[in-house]
C-alpha cells in the first residue's frame, strides 16, 4: 500500500512540449537547413546559437510554419502536424490552432501600430481566441504591469523606445496564454542599453519555469538561463548540450572558434 | 442706363436660380443629388472591386491575377465615356435581343444602375492600383506577427491589413472619389439627368448659359471641398499612431 511512499522513484520526464525531426529546408537549390533533430520538454529552455547563415532563425519560423519546411516532422504538445509530401501544412485550421499555442517574439517587435499597446494585447485573445473582453483586458493588464509598462496601455506603439515595445510584444504573446514562447534574436534590434531590460523579461520567464525556444546572440545570458544549448553550423546541430558542457568544455573546432569570435 | 441694365441682368439671373418656378433652382439641386448618388455608389462599388482585386492581385494564383491584369488594363484603356456608350446602349440591346429570343419582354436599365455599374466598374480598376499599392506598403513584419499568432486570412486582412494601408491609401482614393463625382457629367450623354444634364437643359430653355453653368461650376466647386475636408479627417483618423513627418 505505502511501496509509492517509502519506493522513491525517478521522476517521470516532462510531457514533451515541441519536437522536430530530421527538418530540411531548402530555398531553391540552397539547403539551409539539413535534418535538425530538436525537444523542448515542458519548462525546457532551449537556445540555438550560431553564426549568420546557420539557419537558427529558419529553424525556428519552420516550428510555426512561417518557412515551411521541405521535409522532416514537427510535433507540438504530441499533436503532430499534418503535412504533405512537399512539407507544406495539410490543414491550415489546424496551423492556426498550433500557432495559437506558440508565442513568438520577433527581432523587429511587429506591434501593430493603429493599435494601442492595451489594443495590441487583447487583439487575438478577443477576437481570435474569444475570451470575454473585460477578462483578456485585467490579463493584459496585469502583464503590462509585469513587464513594467502598466502605464503606457493607452500608447502607440511609435510612442515607446525599442525595449518598451519589444517587453510589450513579449506581454502580447503571454496574452495568449501559449504554451511555449519562441524568441528570434529578441535584443538583436536594440540599442545596447535597452539591451538589458529585455533579458530581465525573458529571465523572468524562465524562472517561472515556461518553456522556450531562445534564438539569440547573447551567449552569457544563454549560458545563465537555458537548460540545453543548441549550436548549429551550416544547417546542423554541430553540437548540443547543457550550458556549462557547451560554454565551458566545447567539443568540436567549430563550436570552439565560434565561442572565441563572439568574445 | 447700363448700370441700370446690368442691374436688372443680375436680377433676372438670381430669379432664374431661385429654387421654385420660374426659378431653376430645384432642378439644379436635384440633378446635384443625382450626381452624388451616382458617385456615392461608383466609389462604393469601385472600393469593394478594388479591394477584392488588390488582394487578387497580391495572393491569387495565376488565373486570377492574369484576368485581373486584363481588367485593369483594358478599363484603364479606354475612355469612360466609350464605356458608358457600350454599357448603356450596347449592353441593353443585347440583353434585350437575348430577352426576346426567350419570350420576355424588353427591359429599359435604369440610368441610376447603369451609371453606377459602369463608373463603378472604371473605379475599380483605378482602385485595385491605388490598393495594392497601399497594401504592398504594409510593414511585412506586422502581417506575420499576426499570422505567428494564428489569425484566420479573412479576419487578418480585416483587422489589421486593411486598417494598416489606409493612410498609404486615402490621398490616392481620395482623388477617385473627386474624379467620380466629375465623371458622372458623362451620364449626361445618356440622358441622365444628373448636375449637367440639368444645367444644360435650364441654360438651353432660358438662354442663361452663363448663369447656369457658373452655378453648375460653383455647386462642383463646393461639393469638392466638402469632400477634401471629410477625405482630410479621414486621413488624420487612419494616421492614428504615425509619427509624424512634421513632428
Amino acid at each position: 500500500m505505502t511501496t509509492a511512499a517509502t519506493d522513491p522513484q525517478p521522476a517521470p520526464p516532462r510531457p514533451e512540449a515541441i519536437r522536430i525531426e530530421g527538418l530540411q529546408k531548402s530555398f531553391g537549390t540552397l539547403n539551409v537547413l539539413k535534418g535538425i533533430t530538436l525537444t523542448a520538454r515542458e519548462g525546457d529552455v532551449v537556445a540555438v546559437i550560431g553564426g549568420s547563415g546557420s539557419g537558427k532563425s529558419t529553424m525556428l519560423r519552420c516550428i510555426n510554419f512561417l518557412e515551411t519546411p521541405s521535409s522532416g516532422r514537427i510535433t507540438i504538445g504530441g499533436e503532430p502536424v499534418a503535412m504533405r509530401a512537399d512539407g507544406s501544412p495539410a490543414d491550415r485550421r489546424q496551423i492556426e490552432r498550433l500557432r495559437q499555442s506558440l508565442g513568438m517574439v520577433f527581432q523587429q517587435f511587429n506591434l501593430w501600430s493603429h493599435k494601442t499597446i492595451l489594443e495590441n494585447l487583447i487583439e487575438v485573445p478577443v477576437h481570435v481566441l474569444r475570451v470575454p473582453k473585460a477578462q483578456a483586458v485585467a490579463r493584459a493588464e496585469r502583464l503590462l504591469a509585469r513587464v513594467g509598462l502598466a502605464e503606457k496601455a493607452g500608447t502607440y506603439p511609435a510612442f515607446l523606445s525599442g525595449g518598451q515595445q519589444q517587453r510589450a510584444a513579449i506581454a502580447r504573446a503571454l496574452c495568449m496564454e501559449p504554451r511555449a514562447m519562441l524568441f528570434d534574436e529578441p535584443t538583436s534590434a536594440l540599442d545596447p542599453e535597452l539591451v538589458g531590460e529585455v533579458l530581465a523579461v525573458i529571465r523572468d520567464l524562465a524562472a517561472e519555469g515556461r518553456t522556450m525556444i531562445l534564438v539569440t546572440h547573447e551567449m552569457k545570458f544563454a549560458r545563465e538561463v537555458a537548460s540545453h544549448v543548441v549550436y548549429l553550423h551550416n544547417g546542423r546541430v554541430e553540437e548540443e548540450g547543457p550550458p556549462e558542457a557547451v560554454f565551458g568544455a566545447p567539443r568540436s573546432d567549430r563550436l570552439k572558434q565560434f565561442l572565441k569570435s563572439v568574445g | 442706363m447700363s448700370a441700370l441694365a446690368g442691374a436688372a441682368l443680375a436680377a433676372s439671373s438670381l430669379d432664374l436660380l431661385q429654387y421654385s418656378p420660374p426659378g431653376w433652382g430645384a432642378n439644379l439641386l436635384r440633378g446635384l443629388m443625382n450626381s452624388i448618388i451616382i458617385a456615392f455608389g461608383a466609389f462604393g462599388l469601385g472600393s469593394l472591386i478594388g479591394v477584392a482585386g488588390a488582394f487578387g492581385k497580391l495572393y491569387g494564383g495565376p488565373v486570377t491575377r492574369d484576368l485581373l491584369a486584363i481588367y485593369t488594363t483594358v478599363v484603364r484603356a479606354v475612355p469612360e465615356l466609350v464605356l458608358i456608350l457600350i454599357l448603356y446602349y450596347a449592353v441593353t440591346d443585347s440583353v434585350n435581343r437575348l430577352l426576346i429570343g426567350f419570350g420576355f419582354d424588353r427591359i429599359q436599365i435604369s440610368g441610376l444602375a447603369a451609371g453606377i455599374a459602369v463608373l463603378g466598374v472604371v473605379q475599380g480598376a483605378y482602385a485595385t492600383e491605388v490598393l495594392r499599392g497601399a497594401i504592398l506598403s504594409v510593414p511585412a513584419g506586422q502581417i506575420e506577427a499576426a499570422r505567428a499568432m494564428g489569425m484566420p486570412p479573412a479576419l487578418l486582412a480585416r483587422r489589421i491589413t486593411l486598417p494598416l494601408m489606409l493612410s498609404a491609401a486615402l490621398p490616392g482614393l481620395a482623388n477617385l472619389w473627386l474624379i467620380a463625382t466629375k465623371d458622372t457629367a458623362l451620364l449626361a450623354v445618356v440622358g441622365f439627368g444628373e448636375l449637367t444634364q440639368e444645367t444644360r437643359q435650364a441654360a438651353g430653355t432660358t438662354k442663361a448659359y452663363f448663369t447656369f453653368f457658373m452655378a453648375a461650376g460653383a455647386l462642383y466647386l463646393v461639393l469638392s471641398i466638402g469632400s477634401g475636408w471629410i477625405f482630410a479627417r479621414l486621413e488624420r483618423w487612419a494616421r492614428r499612431g504615425q509619427r509624424g513627418v512634421r513632428g
